[in-house]
């Protein structure tokens, strides 16, 4: 199935357990892997994401520090990533319990139907955010047929979020939730545990790994977000405007040093959250081969 | 874990009406809103100039931005791979970036390196138009497809070792013989996955693009950026149902390409 490709592609992997090139040993050259090539490659990720990334953190501190503050410590740029933050995290919770529980359902319970939505599963991905914007938007928008209006409002930023980050908990959890031991599970039974204890006891520590990675990139994920937001979220400032939209407003003004600074606060929310996810993975890892 | 048959129940019931209320429903109800007219009225709605010229433009993109990371994803990924140079770990995590950074700061960037005020911007008042036209699109895109193919070879290059490599090297071959009927082969299946991926996310990108395009319908309009204009713009919301159907037919294209690929890269 498509969950494990997902999670090579999507997921910023932590790094391969690499051989070390040994040294001395008569290696098969390619023109690519000599010097030359190497500095290719260098100045072709130079060019195109370090270069960009330099000057949007050069073009932030143009009024040098005190602009960069004044321009990420604005009221309505403050309220947007306050929004931005507050709706991410609901958002992750969220994930954490239904994405586990859609796991569950999807390796443990058996139904009609089951491979189908599997699959439906990695549709968020496969579809382009503008798309699920405007999918959205027919059931939950101004023509909605429930009359379930949603759109301007916080809960539609929610639910836009929901859809674009549905797959990372369910694809992190199911492959855990197939390997994990089952013979556990039956001796805590057997022993007199209640479904709920053994689900507390013995499966939740199994799969904690696995939700809270999953967890940590859905909100690495929704505090970017911007297509799948932009129709539903109607741009509130201080109420709905996340800041993705904040910052492309400033664009539009013609504030490029606003718009700078607030991406570089972004992106070190982004960072520090992927650089804590990591920390937390090698920890369990480790942990993991110590009792192994 | 044994669980009472009433316990299964509901949690199946509460998983599937999730997903029902936030993927099927939604789905079923834009299909049928694009179809309910029949099919006709689908077809004049992405056959109009605009749609015809925002899809050449979406496939031009992908023309352009598929050649080039396949050259540089499979040169990196040889490079993280095979290579011994100071400065690995760094580019490890320089080739994951990309995911971290939301696409509208995709985009700032852009404009901060080269924008007419930009570091490039002398490009600019030499005539060359980054921002707000082709290029700053093409840039975009591959900013945010770039870790694809080179997280889909490598760890195939990883698997693969070197043995066949020297053993061509041995018998005389070139290192660009060794490249194209050693290596390539080999990596064939993960490269398309790549590839794959690739398209589909190129073809899908919208807030990286809408940052550095001038978005005249019919010039530099892509398919993400013409659902946009005509939901926003025109109120043309049949228009932009129709649309985002185009472009959700070709997403499912994908999926079913990605697991028929997925089945052939475990067989082989």
């Amino acid at each position: 199935m498509t969950a494990t490709l997902f999670r090579r592609a999507e997921v910023p992997a932590l790094p391969a357990p690499e051989a070390p090139p040994t040294p001395g040993a008569p290696k098969a050259r390619h023109g690519l892997g000599r010097p030359l090539g190497v500095g290719l490659v260098g100045l072709w990720l130079s060019l195109i994401v370090l270069l960009p990334l330099a000057a949007l953190t050069v073009a932030s501190f143009d009024q040098g520090w005190s602009g960069f503050w004044d321009a990420v410590t604005a009221p309505v740029a403050l309220a947007s990533l306050r929004v931005t933050v507050l709706v991410s995290v609901v958002v992750a919770l969220v994930n954490a319990v239904m994405g586990t529980l859609i796991a569950w359902v999807l390796v443990r319970d058996d139904f009609p139907g089951k491979r189908f939505v599997d699959a439906l599963i990695d549709l968020p991905f496969a579809l382009p955010t503008i798309v699920a914007s405007i999918v959205l938007l027919s059931l939950y928008g101004p023509s909605s047929p429930i009359g379930i209006h949603l759109n301007a409002t916080r809960p539609g930023l929610l639910v836009a979020l929901a859809f674009v980050t549905l797959p990372f908990v369910v694809r992190s959890v199911q492959p855990v939730l197939i390997e994990a031991d089952r013979e556990v599970e039956e001796a805590a039974a057997s022993l007199g545990a209640s479904g709920w204890t053994t689900f507390r006891r013995i499966v939740l520590p199994t799969l904690a790994p696995a939700v809270i990675g999953g967890t940590g990139l859905s909100f690495a994920r929704a505090i970017g977000e911007y297509g799948s937001v932009v129709l539903i979220g109607g741009n509130i400032p201080r109420k709905t405007q996340v800041t993705s939209q904040y910052i492309q407003q400033q664009i539009e003004i013609d504030r490029p040093v606003n718009a700078a600074a607030v991406s570089v606060a972004l992106l070190a929310i982004a960072f520090v959250t992927l650089f804590v996810l990591r920390l937390f993975a090698s920890r369990s890892q480790r942990r993991e081969e110590a009792s192994a | 874990m044994r669980t009472s048959t009433g316990t299964r129940l509901t949690l199946r019931t509460i998983a599937l009406g999730y997903l029902f209320a936030l993927l099927a429903v939604p789905i079923a109800l834009i299909l049928w809103r694009t179809f309910g007219d029949g099919l006709g009225a689908f077809i004049d709605s992405v056959r109009t100039p605009a749609a015809i010229s925002a899809l050449n433009l979406s496939l031009l993109i992908v023309a352009i931005v598929v050649p080039l990371n396949v050259v540089f994803g499979v040169a990196t990924a040889l490079a993280l791979v095979r290579g011994s140079f100071p400065g690995r770990g760094l580019l490890q995590a320089v080739v994951d970036l990309p995911f971290a950074v939301s696409p509208i700061v995709v985009g700032v960037s852009l404009i901060m390196l080269w924008g007419v005020d930009g570091w490039f911007g002398g490009l600019d008042r030499l005539g060359i138009r980054v921002i707000f036209g082709l290029p700053g699109m093409v840039l975009a895109t591959i900013f945010v497809t770039l870790p694809f193919v080179v997280r889909e070879v490598e760890p195939v290059l990883h698997e693969i070792g070197t043995d066949q490599e020297q053993a061509a090297a041995t018998l005389g071959a070139s290192s660009w013989q060794t490249l194209w009927r050693i290596t390539i082969p080999a990596i064939r299946w993960g490269l398309t996955y790549g590839v794959v991926l690739t398209i589909a996310r190129s073809l899908g990108e919208f807030g990286g693009v809408i940052m550095v395009s001038s978005g005249f319908p019919g010039v530099s309009q892509t398919l993400t950026l013409l659902v946009h204009s005509r939901y926003i713009d025109d109120h043309n919301v049949y228009g932009a149902y129709a649309a985002a159907t185009l472009l959700m037919g070709l997403a499912v294209l994908t999926l079913l390409l990605m697991t028929v690929l997925d089945r052939k890269r475990s067989t082989t």
